[in-house]
């Protein structure tokens, strides 16, 4: 089971917290703050398992951590989990973040924390792999998303509108018409 | 439009605050807002805050205002605001809060709901925060989903049946004919589910193991089609087709394999095309391998099928990606109780990973190092073991130390390596060690008479170097207390021996007592050793008598009330000093968890000791036929009667009984310092006759024995020699008859005495 999964960047702020049991807010981020602890004394050529911590399980229950850039993933595992497996995890959920995020950074996970976490509800839920298979995990998300956008409500309309009208496929406007000697000279309208 | 851009603007806003001040008044401010918004009954914007809320609170601020928020949320049509709804329950709410008993309803209502995603909201979060009466409620409605509905929906609902399950054990039965239906299923991700479900089903419950035992053919089948079948794109990583489920079906493949020959028999094939045709160059690969060679290990498979799993995991501890070399280990770990000479065959490999940078590796390989020691490796292991400790991580120091001492313990090959052994542990790691060590110590030094002198010459030149690490600091002072005339005498054939002033061993005791790096416990060893020196040098008692009197006056309670009591035994007790300060006795073994010995003996009057030690070799002595008389006078007893005498009772050879706590605590001896014995079990005086008297008491009494003390004692102003001691017993009723015999002024005596009735306790 896993039992936390935590990102954070390389100076401890926490970008996406999400705990499969209950602890108290001042104890995650006693924990937040522990596991940077352990997980930024590690030098970046040795193994990516770590044992420790011990507030947030004791013995039974080892870090799994995998650095990119300036964010640090890590997943909090028991002993039922196949710790190879879960470091694949991880790279599926960073994959599956690149596709729905488009060249996915730092900025993207702070400004759509939401977001995250719905992508993150497809892959893990209730502390167990739910789906590995970065397609289909990518498909049911946008199909979500689509949802939610459709039904905006009454605030989405001038957004929905300039939208529309930006998709909106005009004709090319003919700057002079020549009808013989007459010529009409068309006002320049400024483009929509 | 999505809730997102409020939240961006928030976000922003925390973002550009330059300190955690001002940083902390944004978000007052906006906490402030979001509540207000709340209060209000209807507005569009709804999700926009709970969103900005659930920001607030990973960055760790209180977010409680916001619980039932989430509830009128996920009561919510809207589907943006549902799911918010549901993500907030989610992060803040859990089975202790009130609010989450309100949702229930709408869980249930959304189970139902014509919108698979709805449906997967509802079952997401009962997944992760349902409670046991929510489980109870909902499971008929998770079993219908699980059997009939979409793969999407029927994946969620078998993890979310696990969770069920967990929570509530008895509705295992509930879900296991669905879960056995849903391995005919073809899509993955449902498959996956299925898996994960029976294997929670038969961690839990033997019954149902039994049951789904018949499976193993199918999951064998499942497992073929995806190790054989070409090339699949869609469940394809890295070359291996979806090693996720693999990995699942390997591990409920051990748990049915486990002990039970038939199903063991059906996975064999199976085992061996995966463990052969697996590409290991690639993590995934590795992951599906080592899987693999756990469940090969862990059921009953045939020997050559052993054989190449450890192989595999030879390679694994060989490989240089250090992952692989963690798992390899931990993996070895589980079976090195089960195979242990396969795994002794990468002793070496493994005690080079000792060496590795990596902490986890190290941790690992100090494991398992500790875990292969034998009696036949432990000299070069024990060396190896002492270097990683100088060179450990400060968290593995006390496990590496603790480790080393028992392997030392079970395997020494010699007592003079045990005690070199432990005394390199406590000047490299002095500090981590646990309390238990320095009494064990002591009575494994005590029990080498032969090594005295060696021991003592050892510790006492690692006193003058380092007197920080405390555990060897009061050994050593125990040790230069009990043995300083050996080492005082300067010869020492195991060692070069060192001219050693009484001064000099005096200085150094004297500057433990006054260093500022010395326990309190460690001072008091200092002091005792002081004290008891006195008795074994010449020429400096009245140096040792100044410091005894100075600390007199010490502020540490402890200290003060030993210097005291010892200065009475300067003063009025000088007669009784050397007596009381004698070399300790021979520390019975206790069992590991005692510290102490306890108390057995009761201090008695005063017996001139050397004549009473030559009773003890005496008593073996006596021809049989002896000890037949005797017993045939005990006649009248139905019982067959033991054939040994003297059962229980003791000649005591010391004049001082001590309790066998090491660490000289002489102020039990000394009691209320009155020479009248201190009697602390009823005694019965048994024979009284010119001058020698026979008393005796009835101790600690346990399930298994009783132990009796008889002492004997002499009252006459000669001597009393030959003094012999005879005793029998019948097996059940405790009596017991006692022939005595001595010589006394020239004659012999020879009296015999019947003890029917012994005293209570």
């Amino acid at each position: 089971m896993i039992k936390a999964i935590l990102i954070f960047n390389n100076h401890g702020k926490p970008r996406l917290i999400r705990f499969y049991q209950y602890f108290a807010e001042d104890m995650q981020q006693q924990i937040i703050r522990e596991t940077f602890h352990l997980v930024s004394k590690r030098d970046d050529n040795v193994c990516n398992f770590l044992e420790g911590g011990s507030l947030i399980g004791g013995s039974d229950y080892k870090l799994i951590y995998r650095h990119y850039a300036t964010l640090y993933f890590v997943f909090c595992v028991d002993s039922s989990e196949s710790e190879l497996g879960i470091l694949d995890l991880i790279q599926v959920f960073v994959e599956t973040l690149d596709k729905c995020f488009e060249n996915v950074c730092e900025l993207d996970l702070i400004f759509h924390m939401d977001r995250v976490h719905y992508i993150l509800q497809e892959v893990v839920m209730g502390g167990m792999v739910l789906e590995t298979n970065m397609n289909e995990i990518v498909a049911q998300v946008e199909v979500q998303n689509r949802m939610e956008k459709s039904e905006g409500g009454l605030s989405a309309a001038p957004a929905r509108a300039v939208s529309a009208v930006k998709n909106m496929n005009l004709p090319e406007i003919p700057r002079n018409i020549n009808i013989g000697d007459i010529n009409i000279k068309v006002p320049s309208l400024s483009p929509f | 439009m999505s809730p997102s851009v409020p939240l961006q603007e928030m976000i922003r806003a925390i973002r550009s605050a330059r300190t955690q001040c001002e940083e902390r008044g944004v978000i007052q401010r906006e906490c402030a807002a979001i509540r207000a918004q709340f209060r209000q009954a209807d507005n569009g914007g709804r999700s926009h805050n709970l969103a900005k809320l659930l920001y607030v609170h990973m960055l760790g601020y209180p977010a409680h205002f916001g619980q039932m928020e989430c509830v009128r949320m996920i009561a919510s049509p809207r589907y943006s605001e549902k799911r918010v709804g549901y993500l907030g329950a989610m992060m803040l709410l859990d089975e202790k809060q009130d609010a989450s008993l309100l949702i229930t309803n709408s869980i249930k209502n959304d189970l139902s709901h014509s919108n698979q995603y709805v449906q997967s909201l509802a079952l997401c979060t009962l997944a992760c925060m349902g409670s046991a009466e929510m489980c109870r409620d909902l499971a008929p409605e998770i079993d219908r989903l699980l059997r009939a509905s979409n793969s999407y929906i029927k994946k969620k609902a078998a993890l979310c049946a696990v969770h069920i399950v967990r929570k509530v054990h008895e509705l295992g039965e509930l879900f296991a004919p669905a879960a056995r239906s849903l391995l005919a299923e073809k899509n993955h991700g449902v498959l996956h589910g299925a898996v994960v479900l029976i294997t929670e089903l038969c961690e839990r419950n033997p019954e149902t193991l039994e049951r789904f035992r018949k499976t193993v053919p199918d999951l064998v089948q499942i497992m073929k089609g995806l190790v054989i079948s070409g090339y699949s794109p869609e469940h394809d990583v890295a070359g291996v087709s979806d090693p996720f489920l693999q990995v699942r079906i390997l591990r409920l493949l051990r748990i049915l394999g486990r002990n039970n020959e038939a199903a063991s028999d059906a996975m064999n094939d199976l085992l061996a095309q995966v463990a052969t045709n697996t590409d290991s160059t690639k993590t995934v690969g590795n992951a599906v391998l080592y899987e693999t060679v756990l469940t090969v290990l862990d059921i009953k498979s045939e020997s050559g099928l052993r054989v190449l799993a450890v192989n595999i995991l030879g390679r694994f501890l060989l490989n240089n990606d250090r992952n692989i070399r963690y798992i390899a280990m931990t993996s070895l770990q589980r079976i090195v109780g089960t195979d242990h000479n396969a795994v002794q065959r990468h002793r070496g490999t493994i005690v080079d990973c000792l060496k590795d940078q990596d902490a986890s590796v190290k941790r690992r390989a100090l494991e398992l190092s500790l875990a292969l020691v034998s009696a036949t490796n432990i000299r070069s292991m024990m060396k190896e073991l002492l270097l990683f400790l100088s060179s450990c991580p400060l968290e593995l120091r006390s496990q590496a130390a603790s480790g080393i001492f028992n392997a030392a313990e079970r395997y020494a090959p010699s007592q003079r390596w045990h005690i070199d052994t432990i005394l390199h542990v406590l000047t490299t790691a002095g500090g981590d060690v646990r309390d238990e060590t320095v009494p064990n110590l002591i009575q494994l030094i005590t029990n080498t008479s032969e090594l005295h002198c060696y021991t003592v010459h050892k510790l006492y030149r690692a006193l003058l170097s380092d007197i920080s690490q405390q555990s060897l600091v009061q050994v050593a002072c125990w040790c230069i207390g009990e043995y300083g005339d050996l080492l005082l005498r300067g010869e020492c054939q195991e060692t070069e021996p060192v001219q050693v002033t009484e001064d000099d061993v005096l200085d150094a005791l004297e500057t433990v007592l006054q260093s500022h790096m010395s326990a309190p416990a460690t001072r008091g060893f200092a002091l005792t050793a002081t004290m008891k020196l006195s008795t074994r040098i010449t020429d400096n008692v009245d140096r040792i008598r100044s410091i005894v009197s100075i600390y007199g006056s010490c502020i540490d309670v402890e200290l003060q009330q030993r210097a005291v009591e010892y200065n009475a035994l300067f003063k009025k007790y000088d007669h009784m000093r050397a007596a009381v300060l004698e070399r300790m006795p021979v520390i019975e073994k206790n069992s590991p968890g005692h510290t102490n010995g306890e108390s057995t003996r009761e201090a008695v009057k005063e017996v001139q000791p050397a004549k009473v030690k030559q009773a003890e070799t005496l008593l073996p002595q006596q021809p049989a036929n002896q000890v037949c008389d005797l017993l045939d006078l005990l006649g009248g007893s139905e019982e067959p009667l033991q054939s040994n005498p003297a059962v229980g009772s003791t000649v005591p050879v010391l004049p001082i009984s001590t309790s066998s706590t090491a660490g000289g605590d002489l102020l039990d001896l000394l009691g209320g310092l009155e020479p009248t014995p201190l009697t602390p079990a009823p005694t019965v005086t048994v024979y009284e006759k010119s001058g020698v008297t026979l008393t005796l008491s009835r101790e600690k009494q346990s399930d298994s024995g009783l132990t009796v003390t008889l002492t004997a004692s002499n009252s006459t102003d000669s001597d009393i020699s030959s003094f012999t001691l005879q005793a029998a017993v019948p097996k059940v009723n405790l009596k017991m008859r006692i022939r005595i015999s001595y010589t006394s002024q020239g004659s012999a005596f020879q009296d015999t005495v019947q003890v029917d009735s012994f005293p209570e306790h």
